[in-house]
Parts: structure tokens; C-alpha cells; sequence
């Protein structure tokens, strides 16, 4: 028994959390909300550089062949830093279905330039109304029934939507059948849905627990520095125990995470279920997180001029994509009473 | 990342299942009251006959050398097989840990095997009347007697455990009233058939005589009955208190347990037929209640794992305290939800589901964000030894 990552995912994780730090400033996330396209190809490009964007490609195709117990803490890190790119479509979801569920042609086409960052890939499956990224991307991998398809960007109609989090970058899609390659169809496409759906599911929660912390951190940091009444307000019994209340989400969600990055990783037989608590638990954190950092902070907080409500906005959207607490919750439920 | 036991930990949850699927006592009653309580001892001289009372301490002392893995195991297997809480509890878990660390030779020889055995039954003397949440300001005393070679106690302990049913004390009392607050305290090993010392039983919220006051009227303590050094006793009582906090008190197996019988209990309920609304209402309530147990044993196996590398808890036991606690309420709860107008029926009701168990349970759970200090208390350190609020 080990619940613990090893050094060598520990420095991993450090080293593109200093990446982060360099190159995902608070500012960056600003700029992503004026700009239009709001995506930096030179950031996407250095991740690829350190393997990062590659890290689920396998080898035979230029990629790390690594799993979700390397992935989810890098995850955690581009969460931390509200970092504004599709990792959880591309390398979370996307790369490891093709490389399972994709014909060789197809496996072949896109694998590679996924690994070296000149492919950006997006996804979209049934229940997911809207798929983020569609402006950059190069490749569309989405559901229709019981199949799977991959459709080259170019061939896709998209109107854009407009999220809370003013870094996303959400469309509408429709695309031919004709304009698209088979990757899957029947059981094997629903079963390579699942798999996708619980990747996606648990990569965003480690999103939303790197969120969660810094979103901690930012509020520990103005408790300490904001005095009323000629002390600081962190003194005050309220305050401590809003964030009190806020740690604890925390710390029993991030546990659950990394059960469900090791369920996914091993192949284990509850992965469902391992996904499903990670991604409800953390959602709720998330929120529990935000309303406490919101409160927290006071007035201040309820500007757009700090930066707290990049961190609250991106929080709200994640915690209802790839399945809100709720509906994780339910499918906990009928998985432990249904049988 | 390794999520798996190993054969030998296997092998060894193996041999455990085994023993205590032959041996745990089925129906006992509450052992918080005095005719339970001796059914209690008897079932904790069973455990310790085949030695499985402390697994985890060494085998010259009556356990197993077991480790924290296999502590875990052992303790997953025995509230799965519908185990009783532990009335040796406040000896074997909070007191022992602090004898092993602060305790003389003679100290460890004479008190460990004992309480083992369950041959000295332990409880504790922290709050007093006027000290619960503000532990360093107790007033229970014990003056210095050279002539004697001991300490005079003279005061009154109160809320403690099982008081009227066992035969030894420990706690903090002042020694120095001289010194700072946090000063000037010494921890007392203190046998309750000495002479001075009166024990009343106070009756609890669920109607067992689980409480005490214990008073002491100048009630002679012999030096070798010191714990750790003579006005040291807050560092010693210190780590005793987080072991209640945190790990050695409350692992997962207890709400493991109670969160399969919580399904189990639904599905009973909704294979009756009866009630189908307030069942499929209660769904995700129950979902949610499984899952914390669940992420409380997920949080556990990653302590632990920080453990045997040398890694303690610290202050974060402090949220592992508000956790399993907060749990333990929201779980029962919730079975009493889903139970409906059944819920209020006690064991003594001929009509009771699970043999009233769940208003038990619940009653019980409902000490846990009160007891071993407050959950207020505990955020408070969360706030300020965690993420570093200032105090003032």
C-alpha cells in the first residue's frame, strides 16, 4: 500500500507548476479574457516541449505513454493557475481513445502531431451541449449514438457561446457524417464514450482541486493582510472557520481524486464509481470554495478588478462539465443500490 | 502509487476475518451502562486471550507487532464483522500511545499488559466544571507531600467516559499554581479505589449512565504514578490528544461498516415496498453518506502512508477530527431520515429496526463535534496552525 506519488511524478509536477508560474500569471488569465482567440500557441508549444501535451500519447507515436497517476497533479497545477487551454480535451480525453479505440490510419493521422503540439484536439460527447476550444483546434472527436467519429476541424460549423468564465471558449457545433472518419461503432464506441467520459470527469476534478487551493491561498493571503477594527480580519473566529470549512472540502476531495487517477490508471473494476465520487466531491469543494473565498474577501472580492473571480467563474463552470455533483452523486447511488 | 495490500497484510486480514467471524459476540448491550460493561470486559478478555486486543503494540506487552497497515486491516475486519466499540478504548488508544513515549520502564511494564487484558480499565480526567474547550484552565490541584513521596489531589473531574465503571484515571492536574497556564500542570495516573475519591455517574443524552464525576478529596498519588515530568504534564497531555484527534481513535473501518449497513438498510427498505417515495428521495443522501466514509478511509490510507514514512499529521488531525465526526452525524441521520416514523423507536421497543441501533448510533455520532475538543476548537486550529491565521 502506497498513496503517494513517486519523486520522480512529484518533480514532474513541480517543474510545470514553476512553468506555470513563469508563463500563466494572473495577467495571462486577463488577456485570455480580452483577447478573441484568447490562446497562446508559444505556452501550448513549450508544454509539448516538456512533454506535458504528449504525456498520454504512446511512445510509439512520440508521445511519454504515461497515464492518469502522472497526469491528474499537472492538471492540478494548470488548475492552480487557471491555465486557459484544452488539456482535459486534448491530452486527458482525446489522445488516450484514439490510441485505444481509433483504427491504425486514424491512430496514425492524429497521435503524432497531438504529442508534438501541432494537433489540438476537442471532444465532444452525448450530454455535452456545448465543446470548448473549437477556434484552435485541429481535430473534433465527437459522439453521435453509438458512434464514434473523428472530424477534421475545417469540416465543422461552430457558433461560438458565451461562458460566465470569460477564458472559455465555448461552441455550438454541427458537422456531416460524410465529412467524417469512423473511429468506433456499437458496443466498443459506448465503451470508449465511458472511458472517455470518466477521463474527462476526473481530469476536471483535478482541475477544480488545484482551483480550490489557490483559491484558498488567495483568500489566506487578504485575511492576513486586510485589518478592520486595527487587526487583521483572519483573526476574527468567523473568518477562520469559513476557511476552516473551506480546507476541509478540500482535503477529503483530494483524495478521492487520486483514487479515481489510480482507478482509471489500473484498469480497476469500480472506476466508475472511483471517478464519480472524485468528480462530486471536488465539485462541491469547488463551490463550497468559492462562496467561502467570495465572502471572505468582501466587496473587494465582488469586483472585476481583483483577480479573484477568474478563479469563482472558472470554479463554476467546472464544477458542472463532464457531469455536476449531482449527477455523479445519482450515478454513485444507482451503482452501489441497483444490484 | 500502490493501492493493493500485500499477501502477508492479506494473509493477515485472512486469520482475522477468520477469528472474529467465530468469535464476535452478537446483540451485546450497551456498554455504557453497568451490567453491559461487564459483558464488554468479557468479550475485550476473549480479544486478548487470542490476542487481538492491541495488535499493533509488541508482543511482550500482550499484542502482535502489527503494523499500521495491518492496525487497519484488523480494524476494517472487526467492525465488519459487527464488532463492538472498544470500552477499553481510552486505555488502549489514548492512553497507551502516551506510555510507550513519555512512560518509565517500570511504568510500561506495569500498566500495559494489564491494560491489555483489560484487567485495568481506563478513563479519562481532562474537563472540569469550569475547564472544557479552555483545557489549560483547570483547577483540579495536586500539592507536593516530600513526607510521602507523592502528590495530594483535591478537586473534581467531570464528562468522564465510563467513570463509574472503571478502576484507573488519567489526567492533567496542577502541580505549580505558580506557573504560566500552560505551565505547571503534571499528568497523574490516578487507581479510583484510592481513598478520597468519589465517583458519581451522570446519565447521558441516550439515557445511559455513561458519564461521571469524579471527585477527589485529598486523594494520595505515590511519584511513579507521574507521567513524563513533573510539570510537563501539558506536552504530555498534548500527545495524547491528538491521537484522540486523529488516527488511533477513529479508523476507518467503524464508518466504513456503518456506511455498508446504510446501503444495506435502504435496500432492505426499498425491497419492503413500503414508503417508495421517502426511499427514492433518499437515494442520494445515502450515495452521499457512503461516499464520505469512503473518503474518509481514502484520506486515511494516505495519512498512513505519510506515517510510516515518518511523516506526522500534525495540526491536520484536526480536520481528520471534524471529519470523522461530522460524518458519523450525517450518517446516522440520514438512516433515521430514511427510517421515517420508525426512526424514534429505541432498543427497548419490540417494533425497532436494527434493535433501535440507528437512534444508538445517532445519539452517539452526536458527541463526536463535542467531544475530544469542540469542532469550533478544531477549526480554529485548522485556521491557525494549518493555514497560518494569526491567533490575535
Amino acid at each position: 500500500m502506497q498513496f503517494a506519488f513517486t519523486e520522480d511524478q512529484l518533480l514532474f509536477r513541480d517543474t510545470v507548476a514553476e512553468f506555470f508560474a513563469n508563463e500563466c500569471p494572473p495577467e495571462k488569465v486577463r488577456w485570455s479574457w480580452d483577447d478573441a482567440v484568447g490562446r497562446d500557441a508559444s505556452t501550448w508549444a513549450a508544454l509539448a516541449e516538456m512533454g506535458v501535451i504528449g504525456l498520454t500519447v504512446p511512445e510509439a507515436f512520440g508521445g511519454m505513454g504515461m497515464n492518469e497517476i502522472d497526469l491528474l497533479p499537472i492538471l492540478t497545477e494548470a488548475g492552480r493557475y487557471a491555465y486557459p487551454a484544452p488539456l482535459v480535451e486534448t491530452v486527458a480525453v482525446v489522445a488516450p481513445l484514439l490510441a485505444e479505440s481509433a483504427p491504425a490510419a486514424i491512430a496514425e493521422k492524429w497521435l503524432p502531431g497531438i504529442a508534438d503540439g501541432s494537433v489540438i484536439a476537442t471532444v465532444q460527447l452525448d450530454g455535452q451541449p456545448f465543446v470548448n476550444d473549437m477556434h484552435i483546434a485541429n481535430l473534433l472527436v465527437a459522439q453521435r449514438d453509438d458512434r464514434l467519429f473523428a472530424v477534421p476541424a475545417d469540416k465543422v460549423r461552430s457558433t461560438q457561446q458565451v461562458s460566465v468564465d470569460g477564458a472559455r471558449r465555448l461552441f455550438a457545433v454541427e458537422w456531416d457524417e460524410a465529412d467524417a472518419e469512423l473511429i468506433a461503432s456499437g458496443d466498443a464506441a459506448l465503451q470508449a464514450v465511458n472511458r472517455a467520459f470518466d477521463r474527462g470527469a476526473a481530469a476536471t476534478a483535478a482541475l477544480l482541486i488545484g482551483l480550490s487551493e489557490q483559491m484558498i491561498a488567495m483568500t489566506v493571503a487578504y485575511v492576513v493582510d486586510r485589518k478592520q477594527f486595527g487587526v487583521p480580519i483572519g483573526s476574527f473566529q468567523a473568518v477562520k472557520h469559513h476557511l476552516a470549512d473551506a480546507e476541509l472540502k478540500v482535503s477529503f476531495a483530494r483524495p478521492a481524486v487520486w483514487a479515481a487517477a489510480y482507478g482509471l490508471a489500473t484498469g480497476s473494476d469500480d472506476v466508475d464509481r472511483e471517478v464519480s465520487m472524485a468528480k462530486c466531491f471536488a465539485s462541491d469543494a469547488a463551490e463550497v470554495v468559492a462562496r467561502k473565498a467570495l465572502q471572505t474577501h468582501g466587496a473587494i472580492g465582488y469586483t472585476t478588478e481583483h483577480d479573484l473571480h477568474f478563479w469563482l467563474k472558472r470554479s463554476w463552470a467546472l464544477a458542472s462539465s463532464w457531469g455536476d455533483a449531482l449527477w455523479h452523486r445519482r450515478r454513485v447511488a444507482h451503482l452501489l443500490l441497483d444490484n | 502509487m500502490d493501492l493493493n495490500f500485500t499477501p502477508a497484510e492479506e494473509a493477515f486480514r485472512a486469520e482475522a476475518r477468520a477469528w472474529l467471524e467465530a468469535n464476535v459476540p452478537v446483540g451485546l448491550p450497551s456498554g455504557d451502562t453497568a451490567e453491559g460493561f461487564a459483558l464488554h470486559v468479557e468479550w475485550e478478555k476473549k480479544l486478548f486471550d487470542a490476542r487481538w486486543s492491541v495488535v499493533s503494540w509488541p508482543e511482550e506487552y500482550g499484542g502482535r507487532g502489527a503494523s499500521l497497515w495491518e492496525w487497519i486491516i484488523f480494524e476494517e475486519e472487526y467492525y465488519r464483522a459487527g464488532g463492538p466499540q472498544r470500552v477499553t478504548q481510552n486505555g488502549i488508544f489514548l492512553l497507551a500511545p502516551t506510555i510507550f513515549e513519555f512512560g518509565t520502564p517500570e511504568q510500561k511494564e506495569r500498566f500495559l499488559p494489564a491494560m491489555a487484558a483489560a484487567d485495568d480499565l481506563w478513563c479519562q480526567g481532562w474537563s472540569e466544571p469550569d475547564a472544557g474547550s479552555d483545557l489549560a484552565g483547570i483547577k483540579s490541584r495536586a500539592a507536593r507531600d516530600d513526607e510521602r513521596g507523592g502528590w495530594v489531589i483535591n478537586g473534581q473531574k467531570t464528562w468522564t467516559t465510563r467513570g463509574a465503571f472503571c478502576n484507573w484515571v488519567f489526567g492533567l492536574f496542577r502541580t505549580d499554581p505558580d506557573a504560566a497556564r500552560h505551565s505547571g500542570m503534571t499528568y497523574l495516573l490516578v487507581p479510583l479505589d484510592a481513598p478520597g475519591v468519589t465517583v458519581r455517574g451522570v446519565e447521558r443524552l441516550d439515557g445511559d449512565e455513561g458519564f461521571a464525576e469524579v471527585f477527589f478529596d485529598d486523594v494520595f498519588v505515590s511519584d511513579d504514578l507521574v507521567l513524563g515530568g513533573v510539570n510537563e504534564g501539558w506536552g504530555v497531555a498534548m500527545a495524547t490528544a491528538s491521537s484522540e484527534r486523529g488516527l488511533t481513535l477513529r479508523s476507518p473501518g467503524r464508518f466504513c461498516a456503518a456506511a455498508d449497513r446504510l446501503v444495506d438498510l435502504w435496500k432492505r427498505q426499498n425491497a419492503a415496498g413500503e414508503h417508495a417515495e421517502r426511499v427514492a428521495a433518499m437515494r442520494d443522501d445515502v450515495a452521499q453518506s457512503w461516499m464520505e466514509a469512503e473518503a474518509y478511509r481514502l484520506a486515511t490510507l494516505a495519512d498512513v502512508t505519510g506515517l510510516v514514512k515518518g511523516v506526522s499529521q500534525g495540526a491536520r488531525s484536526s480536520l481528520t477530527k471534524i471529519y470523522w465526526s461530522e460524518l458519523d452525524v450525517n450518517l446516522n441521520e440520514t438512516a433515521l431520515r430514511l427510517l421515517g416514523p420508525a426512526a424514534e423507536l429505541i432498543e427497548t421497543s419490540p417494533d425497532a429496526v436494527d434493535g433501535g441501533a440507528w437512534m444508538k448510533g445517532f445519539e452517539f455520532a452526536l458527541s463526536g463535534p463535542i467531544y475530544a475538543g469542540t469542532n469550533e476548537i478544531q477549526r480554529n486550529v485548522v485556521a491557525e496552525r494549518v493555514l497560518g491565521l494569526p491567533r490575535k
